[in-house]
């Protein structure tokens, strides 16, 4: 077991957190709810900042347990924290900014290259400048790799693009993308954005009134209709897929997904090769017969899972294709298609996808 | 200028740069306790600190007296174990220097520490960097305007200080006699040329000091917006 384990409770005036919770050893488990739902204070209490009753390990290594009043300070726990706010210590350089948890790391604990941490976030050209004359995304950059350098095993990313606007966004995304893909270590991601978690996320943990609502696998909470992430206007799924084959007369890649195929804009990415897409619930409709004539390009025969009311105008139905279901995506209708088309659980149908969205 | 007003001057740089030293290391964790703490005694001790801006210096110097010299709390001590009280002593002077300028180091490093917020030392925390660490790598820094601040309003205001010399300290050259004393001796004795020349200099010298500080703290605001 390398994945962390934590369990906290703590009262607050009015607020009140009691969680348990887990994560994998590697890759990105997104700390997703509304402000206020105590997804911070959950990670500054793994961070050891805060200290709530309970315990937490890493792995083998324990930083809380009550029961043998052991805490572990925060200076003694090779995390690497990013903070919403991109806190640079502005008395010094970005290279002084890089190297104070560096050189505080004995050499044969490092297990990262300075030089290439630089390079991975692309801040060669930066070292020697001030925090002060740097651009948002760009100080941010500088958080994460300065965290990176602490060599940490466990990284813990409160918002870190919350602060950003939308430019700086997209420049520091792909940086991030980069950081899932080549890290091996678990990766704690808090944030309140269902766009970014699809991007990023591999696990999700749904928190509310500072208790966890569901955990698991980003795919399967996006679509289960009991969770209030279904009901949010950007609600969608997402779906794992290979790149299966490249149309260069209509610019087109088509990537397999269980159960179909869907057609993107080209993607330069060669046959084989994973991408995960995003289908938003507004973008799919239905129809009982395959349609012959339509200018929707992705239409996949699926099965009714379950359907429920949004309020007196709308429905959200799950749907479902693949031999197991593993492919499972929402649809938005009015209540008055649903009636017409006499939709029910157990029926199949067609979706038309207006819109897929490649996210990674 | 006399061979006495050299050696008053002397002193009073040597009585200002100690107690500025022993400030320094007492009112740093001081004004860290009160930046900081959520505890009700804390407004006690902020009132306690300001005491001496509204305190006549001669009442503070009076209790001084009393507690330092051979019959008093601290000075009977003393010479019950065999050493000297302290009324009349540089030692005795340093220690009432202490009190009497103690709102002049820990106010501004208050403020200060608060200016700094808990994010950089969390920060830093999560860098590996443990509590003195910390302390001396950002918050130092950090505070760094506020030090300056601190340490030279102390000095200033320990060379300016009178009331309290008189009454703790008397009037004993190379032991106790400082500036002020010195200046009060020649008006009193209608040398005014003395008096002037001793003013004069201190005021120059206080002005130049101050107008250095406010410079380096506007200078760096501009710098470092």
């Amino acid at each position: 077991m390398t994945g962390l384990r934590a369990d906290f409770r703590l009262a607050r005036g009015d607020f009140r957190l009691d969680v348990a919770i887990s994560t994998p050893g590697q890759g990105v488990t997104a700390l997703f709810g509304r402000s206020g739902c105590g997804k911070t204070t959950l990670l500054r209490c793994l961070a050891g900042l805060e200290r709530a009753a309970g315990g937490c390990r890493l792995g083998e290594e324990v930083w809380q347990d009550d029961g043998r009043r052991l805490f572990v300070p925060t200076h003694r726990r090779p995390i690497g924290y990013v903070l919403q706010e991109p806190s640079l210590f502005p008395h010094l350089s970005v290279r002084g900014n890089l190297e104070y948890g560096w050189r505080r790391v004995p050499a044969r604990r490092q297990q990262v290259v300075f030089d290439e941490v630089v390079e991975l976030l692309g801040l060669g050209r930066h070292l020697d400048r001030s925090p002060a004359g740097l651009s948002g995304g760009e100080r941010q950059r500088v958080s994460v790799a300065r965290a990176l350098l602490t060599s940490p095993r466990l990284l813990l990313m409160d918002e870190p693009l919350s602060a950003l606007d939308h430019a700086s966004k997209q420049e520091i995304l792909p940086y991030f993308e980069r950081l899932h893909d080549g890290l091996r270590l678990p990766i704690v991601y808090v944030s309140h954005s269902p766009d970014e978690v699809a991007r990023l996320a591999d696990q999700m943990i749904l928190l509310q009134g500072g208790r966890v609502l569901g955990a698991g696998p980003v795919a399967e909470l996006l679509v289960r209709l009991d969770l209030p992430l279904a009901r949010d206007t950007e609600a969608g799924a997402v779906i794992d897929g290979r790149v299966a084959e490249h149309d260069d007369v209509y610019g087109l890649t088509r990537i397999a997904i269980a159960g179909g195929r869907l057609a993107l804009p080209r993607l330069d990415r060669p046959i084989g090769a994973p991408a995960r897409v995003r289908i938003h619930a507004r973008d799919v409709s239905l129809a009982l017969d395959e349609p012959g004539t339509s200018s929707i390009l992705n239409i996949l025969p699926v099965r009714i899972l379950e359907i429920v009311e949004l309020d007196r105008t709308q429905v959200l139905i799950r749907l479902a294709a693949g031999r197991d279901d593993e492919t499972q995506v929402l649809a938005r209708i009015t209540r008055r298609s649903r009636d017409l088309l006499r939709l029910a659980p157990g029926r199949e149908v067609y979706a038309q996808v207006k819109a897929v969205a490649l996210v990674d | 200028m006399s061979d006495r007003d050299w050696l008053a001057l002397v002193t009073t740089l040597e009585l200002s740069a100690v107690t500025t030293l022993v400030l320094l290391i007492l009112g740093t964790p001081l004004a860290w306790w009160l930046a900081r703490t959520n505890s009700r005694l804390a407004v006690a001790v902020e009132a306690v600190v300001a005491l001496p801006l509204v305190l006549p210096p001669t009442v503070l110097g009076f209790y001084m007296l009393v507690a330092l010299g051979p019959r008093g709390p601290i000075g009977g001590t003393l010479e019950a174990l065999g050493l000297p009280h302290l009324a009349f002593t540089f030692t005795g002077l340093v220690i009432a220097s202490t009190i009497y300028s103690l709102p002049f180091m820990v106010q501004p490093l208050k403020d200060a520490f608060a200016a700094v917020g808990s994010r950089m030392t969390e920060v830093a925390a999560t860098l590996r960097a443990g509590p003195w660490d910390r302390f001396f790598t950002v918050v130092v820094p950090l505070a760094r305007r506020g030090f300056l601040t601190a340490v030279t309003l102390t000095f200033a205001h320990t060379v300016g200080e009178f009331g309290v010399v008189l009454m703790v300290g008397g009037n004993i050259p190379g032991e106790t006699r400082v500036l002020s004393i010195a200046i009060y001796d020649h008006a009193e004795s209608m040398d005014y040329a003395s008096a002037h020349l001793l003013s004069g200099g201190l005021l120059a010298a206080s002005f130049l000091l101050l107008l250095t500080v406010y410079l380096v703290n506007r200078r760096y605001l501009l710098v470092h917006p």
